[in-house]
């Protein structure tokens, strides 16, 4: 297997934020003699309701623009900050907003990873001649021979980061073959650790802007209240049931609430339900919330749609590997049997606690990636 | 670590700004350092201040064909189109005149958002008239959409973004004789036209001093006699009441000599340019595929070029273009960048397909031969490059 390491001189646009990742990127991009370009994209967020607070994308906001250009002007690299607010909204929130009314608990960054970086900015960067995107993510790509009669000589693979704690290869499933073709990962190679003194090194700032398990379009309170007021109309309140179909309280309306999830069930305190309850279902065809004993969470199997294969072709076979159901989720066990219609079931040996429909599950070979979808349904 | 190889860099948006003439430089100097009263104090330091002040309107008042007492120094042209909007709208308000303001869609920001607001905040009624296929109003649709309660026309001498010329004369005839305050925003003009106010019957002119190798932070309004005028900066008396705030009186003196300076480039830089500017077009437009002049032919700025080009996003072209060195603008004050087309090339009923891809290459004194020798080697690249790339994913 290769490293992917194109010649000095060719041109490469890095996505910059302004953080320590994105940063030390184009550093060393710069430092290996590439003609460098940096771009930043000014992304879709919530209007905010009073006077004073700026809009701003969290991703985005006026001082990491500032941020990302001083850097750039450090690098003596050129500087675009480009508004892409309008298809970001499209592709990533207004399909996000859509799947919580299909009681699915979307992740919005697939498709900002699909359509926005690899899409709306790829295409930017190769409008100015670049040969290749570059981010700070952490994952790498590496090529080893391609089978027999293939189009391309090689194949290339999508790796985790070197640094499993920081390895963002999960949300990077969506990518093939051309993407990984005119894609770089600079500090996937390095550990969180390597990277902060590399921005030492080259005399960039280290500090990091505080992380936020928040959405980055949201500007005010947590995205339940988002629903709330952009998307009023997906959540309506029901039934909350136990699995013997009994009716023991009300949800506020499927949207706020996720598998998995104990807190903020409005229950009856009966003793009946002295155990703690936890959500093991939405059922939008009832608009119900189905409950259950924590021993009744979780399953084994799981029915993927949307299936994406980062080689380009689905397995032939069923494939022993391991998968997360989730960004943060640790990684299982399982075998993947590919279905018809870009489906595939998925059997775990134990069962996954945090399944739940509408995430995305990542099946990876040990470092490689082999794809992934979206959770369709829990058995 | 630093990337330091050299690069080509070609100036080329000279109608979005001009590098201040030496002389300027110099005619300012004094007054950021030891003449640096405040033209409204009473005491020596004042007086020296005053007394630099006064002249620079004299100055600016024979440059316009002018009064000294009909010039107003502003913090900007963006400001002049403002004041003299919205002075003209409220005296007209206090004096009970009527409501009914009318002009085009084709204006500056500084015109358009100025208007929107006095529709929506203060009730005056706004009339965008129709531009033809070059972004030029019909005269004879002002004289139709004039009524009796119509008290303030605002039509642009030259488009921003398209460079097109409007009848601003005509126009300014029409609504001398029906006592109908006109305004004009002939921000883009004095480096490369003589203005003079009476030929252009304008009763209120907004201008931009970095427009013309002048500093920037000042504007001048043109304010002729007479005109019902209401203040909308408010404070001191500066500038007879009419605009409040400490004057910048270097800014004022460079000003004035700027365009006694452009006064005298005129005559052989507007030729000049004029020629260069066909060799731009002529060279574009058989080296593009898809592209088209946006805005007059002929009638337009001697140093404007502005083209259209089908499928192209013009913000990422401009980029594709930077990346080269070589710097111009879409034209257009827009800067919500997502790929919308210009609504001043919509206006002008230019398919949206071709609308995104608006490019305006403004030359200036400096530019030479050479500079569009690498534009029209460049150019052509660029949008086969941004094309390409429009047309893979």
């Amino acid at each position: 297997m290769t490293v992917h390491l194109p010649p000095a001189g060719t041109r490469v646009v890095v996505a910059m934020s302004g953080g320590v990742d994105s940063s030390v990127a184009a550093a060393l991009l710069v430092e290996r003699g590439y003609d460098v370009i940096g771009i930043m994209l000014r992304l879709w967020a919530e209007p905010s309701q009073g006077q004073g607070k700026e809009n701003s994308n969290r991703c985005c906001a006026p001082e990491a623009v500032a941020d990302a250009r001083a850097i750039a002007r450090q690098l003596g690299i050129p500087f675009y900050d480009i508004h892409a607010e309008s298809v970001f909204k499209q592709h990533v929130v207004d399909p996000w907003i859509t799947a919580y009314g299909e009681a699915a608990t979307p992740n919005p960054c697939f498709n900002c990873n699909r359509f926005i970086r690899f899409g709306f900015l790829m295409q930017r960067a190769r409008a100015l001649g670049a040969a290749y995107l570059a981010t700070g993510h952490y994952a790498r790509i590496d090529t080893v021979p391609a089978e027999p009669r293939s189009e391309l000589p090689v194949r290339y693979r999508l790796l985790k980061g070197v640094d499993a704690k920081k390895d963002q290869s999960y949300v990077l499933h969506v990518l093939g073959q051309r993407d990984l073709a005119r894609a770089l990962f600079p500090c996937g190679e390095f550990t969180k650790e390597h990277v902060r003194d590399l921005a030492r090194r080259f005399g960039l700032p280290v500090a990091e802007r505080a992380e936020s398990q928040d959405l980055c379009f949201l500007t005010q309170g947590d995205y339940r209240s988002f629903l709330v007021r952009q998307a009023p109309d997906v959540a309506v309140p029901g039934p909350i049931l136990n699995t013997r179909g009994e009716v023991i309280g009300r949800h506020e309306g499927l949207p706020f609430y996720t598998v998995g999830q104990r807190r903020g069930l409005d229950i009856a305190p009966k003793s009946a339900h002295a155990e703690p309850l936890y959500v093991l279902r939405l059922d939008s065809a009832r608009n119900a919330l189905i409950v259950g004993r924590a021993d009744e969470l979780g399953t084994r199997r799981l029915t993927v749609r949307s299936m994406h294969y980062v080689s380009g072709k689905a397995p032939t076979a069923p494939v022993r590997c391991t998968a997360k159901v989730r960004y943060k989720a640790r990684e299982a066990s399982c075998v993947l049997t590919p279905l018809e219609n870009g489906a595939a079931q998925v059997e775990f040996d134990e069962v996954q606690r945090d399944a739940t429909p509408g995430q995305g599950l990542v099946a990876y070979d040990g470092d490689e990636v082999i794809g992934g979808g979206i959770i369709a349904r829990t058995e | 670590m630093t990337k330091t190889s050299a690069r080509r860099r070609v100036y080329l948006d000279y109608s979005a700004t001009t590098p201040v003439a030496p002389e300027v430089v110099q005619a300012m100097q004094p007054y950021l350092t030891d003449l640096f009263g405040n033209a409204a104090s009473l005491h020596e330091f004042g007086r020296e201040a005053a007394a630099a002040l006064d002249e620079a309107h004299i100055v600016t008042g024979c440059a316009l064909g002018a009064r000294a007492s009909e010039i107003v120094f502003t913090g900007c042209g963006t400001e002049a189109d403002n004041l003299a909007l919205r002075g003209a709208a409220f005296a007209a308000r206090q004096h009970g005149r009527g409501d009914h303001i009318i002009s085009a869609p084709t204006e500056h920001h500084a015109v358009t958002s100025t208007l929107e607001q006095l529709q929506q905040l203060f009730g005056f009624e706004v009339t965008f008239l129709p531009v033809d296929g070059c972004g030029r109003v019909d005269p004879d649709d002002v004289k139709r959409a004039l009524r009796r309660n119509t008290i303030l026309v605002s039509i642009m001498m030259a488009n921003n973004e398209i460079g097109t010329l409007e009848p601003i004369a005509e126009i300014g005839h029409m609504c001398r004789e029906r006592g109908v305050i006109f305004h004009t925003d002939a921000v883009q003009c004095p480096a490369y036209l003589p203005i003079d106010v009476e030929a252009l019957q304008v009763d209120l002119m907004a201008l931009s001093s970095h427009k013309f190798y002048g500093p920037k932070g000042v504007g001048i309004l043109y304010i002729r006699e007479g005109t019902p005028f209401v203040p909308t900066l408010t404070g001191g008396g500066h500038e007879r009441g009419r605009r409040a705030g400490t004057v910048n009186v270097a800014g004022a003196v460079g000003t004035a000599v700027a365009l006694e300076y452009v006064a005298q480039q005129r005559e052989t830089q507007a030729p000049r340019l004029q020629r260069l500017r066909d060799r731009l077009i002529e060279g574009v437009l058989a080296a593009v595929p898809d592209a088209r002049v946006s805005g007059h032919p002929h009638n337009r700025l001697p140093h404007h070029a502005s083209f259209v080009f089908k499928g192209v996003d013009g913000e990422t072209l401009l980029m594709a273009l930077d990346v080269e060195g070589i710097a111009v603008s879409t034209g257009s004050a827009c800067t919500s960048g997502n790929p919308e087309p210009s609504p001043v090339l919509l206006a002008m009923g230019i398919p949206s397909e071709w609308a995104l891809g608006g490019l305006r290459i403004s030359l200036g004194y400096h530019t030479s031969d050479e500079d569009l020798d690498y534009v029209l080697e460049k150019l052509p690249r660029c949008v086969a490059q941004v094309r390409r790339a429009m047309s893979e994913l």
